[in-house]
């Protein structure tokens, strides 16, 4: 065997500086049967951190359901998993976080997340048709909040509109929790010929592997160890840590990628992101026990003088790995020449699982590719967990301690104009939500995007999901509520939910406390997923959400984001969230609930922290999703929208201002009117129904079991409950419209 | 009558274009390659929106150099005819086909939804089949959207009926508010002397699905083929 490049001595100490715990090195030292030289350390420092390893969360994801009667590839055989939509199609999706490069760097934090998870996408040899994005930022009046805003917003605007794939979908949510670590997770979908998929994989002897795209730099080295740990002071100097992007280049890797997937020419693909050429490298070969030489001074660089382990653990973004069969590659090269990129030879594949690295004809580093990752020889931890106090505490609140307020329109205007509610138009203008001509909501707005398949009668929706408040308030039983609200969504757009994939941002996995949210919210999630038949597809865990507060650690709200995709059958099944027709009856399907439990209403407007979850039973939502779905098949209503955030009247307001109608309720005063207005019990939807179909429709419902109400009228332009004017449609949406701005321009 | 779309590295709208025209209007379609030297025969040339070259320089100055533009001038020159959209807008501008160039929005930042168009006049290929009192909800989506001349330039614009269409309100009427970005005199579009060439900032070819729901952009794109429809 070849001398391995010794760069300096390598200590226990040296590996603590790069993130690992000494239990960790000494299992690399056992692995090697040597010290590894500071290169290899570097690679399985950033190999087995949290970003890269999941070793602190795999345990639990392996206990959410994974198959489903749809499934062509399960979480984390590939880059993304893969659905069966039918007509030959598949369709792939995904979500990531990109929020600790966001807190440093909003504007290429957010860019790099969005490019980041479309290659995700696109390695697979599915071209993406639409995204979403799930933002958590801090308290709006912070200067700091306005400019983390306003950075991410044009960051995921510029890199999405060049790349030109339409926004359909997505959440904005402000809370004091955020202040110092927002949250930006990007999701993305594709769709592609089932039989087309490109593995991540590498085998076969000789076969020369190929770095394409982008050239290497410095930035982003370290990157993914610097995404496992907490916020702090300090994290200004990681600034390099964060990647720059160029969704020029994107476009272009999409189309060569995409053009390469339609040859035979090649054995696999997969992007680089976290940890570069390691990440690539060890990932392709560790699956089928192959190994690989790479001769580092082939790659492409943007400067001169970059170390080996500069180029190994680089993060540029735009490049693929591709491992080409022997005697194809210049077919493999003319494309990539078609396109303008980089398309070199750096290495071929060998047998016997070693990754071997060269430079400059010495050999820089010599590890066995299976030792680095998941499901080899990452390591894999058992946390401990306990539950916190405040989970009791919250349990004491009771809606007496609340006094009914004398004037409900103070808090309806009050809701109308705030930030967690108010329309989000600011930040969707900025995104090119019609790119593609395939957004089916831009002119019949639902409660899940609605992306059209041209040429076939079927559509998808997707939609993301998660009020963390509630997850905060009860972990398990919150995140439930994200997977049936995301499903709710869906159904009431006339589709059916497929699958989801999950993007887990919690505090500081060690914290016991925090540890316990993680696992609630993963059990909740299970069995809600069970219940829908939505498996998890995969995702991604943000840890370390966490920073320092007058002398203690403040993790975020658990915030375990849902992006959910459903399947339209058929296109007449689309469903407006608007009301449609003056004069429609509107109902309520589902049951009221003298609950304003974790409501933004009792939250934002009583400043009352600590609350229980919301009503939420897993069989009555159950029952009214299925009872939805029946509705719109049998064309027995006009329009649904689900009760979310700001309860009833908030859904009332919404499906009125979109075509301009107001509306005529009556309250029960079996409830108390701020709960059955503002209470953000589950489990509700708002529909209207037209006069001819009236009578088939509570045959229908009253057929259904599922409680329903009547409860008045589309009528005029006002908002007339209980015989009291609330106002104008148009004068509130105006305010609606302009609340976030006004906030952000103060 | 032969369309030919060009995809510039960049482009980002050139299927949407191809879709529309091939498969919803029914016409035949050429796709064109910047690096191509030959029209293939294509008798009306659309450059379609999206990012060409990244536009890090000023939009389209980059691709105003691709080799297939030395063909687009010489057949605009010739009196064919040539439609930008968007970013094809830009690159019409920078190629000098058009008068005037495009600013970035005055508040910024980019902006994509849907607004409101009327033809000015119908002395063009591309709105004489639009009536002037016709009202046509279309998409906007770019940065750079600002139309400007300086005053001469634009009187003379002006005056010869070289506005094409101009931002409106949904009642028609042509206000400040109405303005999505500042552009000078609502000036959504604009065409050449010899109104072969034209160029807009919004997308007609975002709106000629009957699947997403408005279908005005149609009105746009049939009036340039209106002669041969007939």
């Amino acid at each position: 065997m070849e001398k391995i490049q010794k760069s300096e001595e390598v200590t226990v100490e040296t590996a603590k500086e790069l993130g690992l715990l000494a239990e960790e090195f000494e299992k690399i030292k056992e692995i090697l049967g040597r010290t590894p030289n500071f290169t290899e350390l570097s690679i399985y420092s950033v190999m087995w951190s949290e970003h890269c390893s999941y070793k602190n969360s795999i345990k639990w994801l392996k206990t959410l359901p994974k198959e489903g009667p749809h499934m062509l590839a399960e979480a984390g055989e590939e880059n993304a998993g893969l659905v069966d939509i039918g007509d030959g199609l598949a369709c792939c999706f995904k979500i990531e976080s990109h929020n600790h490069p966001s807190a440093l760097e909003p504007y290429q934090g957010a860019a790099t997340g969005v490019g980041g998870i479309n290659r995700d996408i696109f390695t697979m040899g599915a071209r993406p048709i639409a995204q979403l994005n799930s933002l958590r930022f801090g308290d709006i009046s912070l200067d700091r909040t306005k400019w983390l805003v306003k950075g991410v917003v044009k960051g995921i605007g510029n890199y999405g509109n060049s790349f030109g794939i339409p926004v359909v979908g997505g959440e904005v949510f402000f809370d004091e929790c955020y202040n110092t670590n927002p949250l930006v997770n990007a999701m993305s979908a594709g769709i592609m010929d089932s039989g087309k998929m490109i593995s991540a994989t590498s085998y076969g002897v000789g076969n020369p592997v190929f770095i394409v795209g982008s050239s290497t730099g410095k930035d982003g080295i370290h990157g993914a160890a610097f995404a496992s740990k907490d916020i702090s002071e300090d994290s200004m100097e990681d600034l390099p840590a964060v990647q720059v992007g160029d969704p020029f280049q994107e476009k272009l890797l999409l189309e060569a990628s995409l053009e390469l997937a339609e040859t035979d020419a090649i054995i696999g693909m997969q992007d680089m992101g976290a940890a570069g050429i390691t990440c690539s490298t060890s990932e392709m070969s560790g699956k089928e026990g192959f190994g690989m030489i790479i001769n580092l001074d082939e790659v492409p660089t943007r400067q001169e003088g970059m170390l080996p382990f500069e180029i190994l653990l680089s993060e540029s973004q735009e490049r693929m790995l591709v491992v080409v069969k022997k005697g194809r590659e210049a077919e493999v090269e003319a494309i990539f020449d078609k396109w303008d990129l980089n398309c070199k030879q750096i290495g071929e594949v060998t047998e016997g699982g070693r990754l071997e690295y060269f430079m400059g004809g010495e050999k820089v580093a010599d590890v066995p590719a299976e030792s680095l990752i998941l499901g080899g020889g990452a390591p894999v931890y058992e946390r401990e967990y306990k539950e916190p106090a405040y989970y009791a505490d919250n349990k004491k609140f009771k809606i007496d301690q609340i006094k009914e307020p004398t004037d409900l329109k103070a808090v309806a205007k009050f809701l109308i104009n705030h930030p967690n509610i108010a329309s989000k138009k600011w930040i969707i203008e900025q995104y090119d939500t019609m790119v593609g001509t395939v957004n089916m909501s831009t002119n019949k707005p639902t409660d899940a995007g609605v992306v059209n398949l041209k040429g076939l009668n079927k559509a998808l929706a997707f939609t993301v999901d998660c009020n963390a408040r509630y997850v905060h308030a009860d972990p398990e039983v919150g995140c439930a509520i994200a997977v049936a609200e995301a499903a709710r969504n869906i159904v009431c757009s006339g589709g059916e939910p497929s699958a989801i994939t999950n993007c887990l941002n919690f505090g500081n996995p060690y914290n016991p406390e925090v540890y316990w949210q993680f696992v609630g919210a993963i059990k909740g999630m299970s069995t809600a997923c069970r219940k829908f038949e939505t498996p998890v597809t995969g995702g991604n865990v943000s840890f370390y959400n966490q920073s320092m507060q007058e002398g203690v650690d403040v993790p975020v709200f658990p915030t375990p984001t849902i992006g959910m995709m459903g399947i339209v059958q058929d296109k007449k099944n689309i469903t407006s969230l608007a009301f449609q027709n003056e004069g429609d009856a509107i109902y309520m399907i589902g049951a009221a609930q003298n609950d304003i439990n974790s409501s933004e209403y009792l939250y934002a407007y009583h400043k009352v922290k600590q609350s229980p979850v919301p009503h939420f039973n897993l069989e009555e939502e159950f029952a009214l999703q299925t009872t939805i779905k029946s509705l719109i098949k049998e064309d027995l209503i006009e329009s649904a929208h689900d009760c979310a955030d700001g309860g009833l009247f908030i859904t009332l307001f919404e499906a009125g201002m979109a075509n301009g109608f107001g509306f005529e309720i009556d309250t029960d005063s079996d409830f108390r009117k701020d709960a059955y207005l503002f209470g953000e019990a589950q489990s509700r939807v708002v529909v209207s129904v037209s006069a001819e179909q009236q009578e088939a429709f509570v045959e229908a419902m009253t057929a259904s079991n599922v409680p329903f109400t009547m409860l008045g009228e589309v009528k005029g332009k006002n908002m007339i409950i209980d015989g009291e004017d609330f106002g104008t449609i148009l004068e509130s949406k105006a305010q609606f419209d302009s609340a976030l701005e006004n906030y952000l321009m103060k | 009558m032969k369309f030919g779309v060009i995809t510039f590295p960049g482009s980002n709208c050139d299927q949407d274009m191809i879709y529309v025209l091939e498969t919803i209007m029914g016409f035949e379609v050429e796709r064109l390659w910047h690096k191509d030297s030959s029209l293939k025969g294509a008798d009306f040339i659309v450059l379609p929106g999206g990012f060409s070259y990244g536009d890090y320089l000023r939009s389209g100055a980059i691709a105003s150099f691709s080799p297939i533009m030395k063909e687009v001038i010489a057949h605009a020159e010739n009196g064919g005819y040539v439609l930008g959209i968007c970013n094809g807008f830009q690159i019409l501008c920078e190629s000098k086909l058009l008068p005037g160039t495009l600013l970035h929005n005055d508040h910024q930042k980019f902006t994509c939804k849907n607004v409101y168009l009327k033809a000015d006049n119908n002395a063009s290929l591309i709105n004489q089949g639009v009536g002037l009192d016709e009202v046509l909800k279309i998409p906007i989506a770019h940065a750079e959207g600002r139309f400007f001349a300086p005053d001469d330039l634009l009187s003379k614009i002006e005056h010869n009926n070289q506005v094409i269409y101009r931002y409106c309100d949904a009642e028609g009427n042509v206000t400040d508010e109405a303005n999505p970005n500042g552009t000078l005199n609502n000036i959504a579009g604009v065409c050449n002397v010899g109104r072969n060439v034209f160029g807009m900032m919004p997308h007609p070819e975002r709106a000629a699905d009957l699947e997403l729901g408005n279908i005005d952009g149609l009105r746009i794109l049939e009036s340039l083929v209106r002669e041969v429809l007939v």
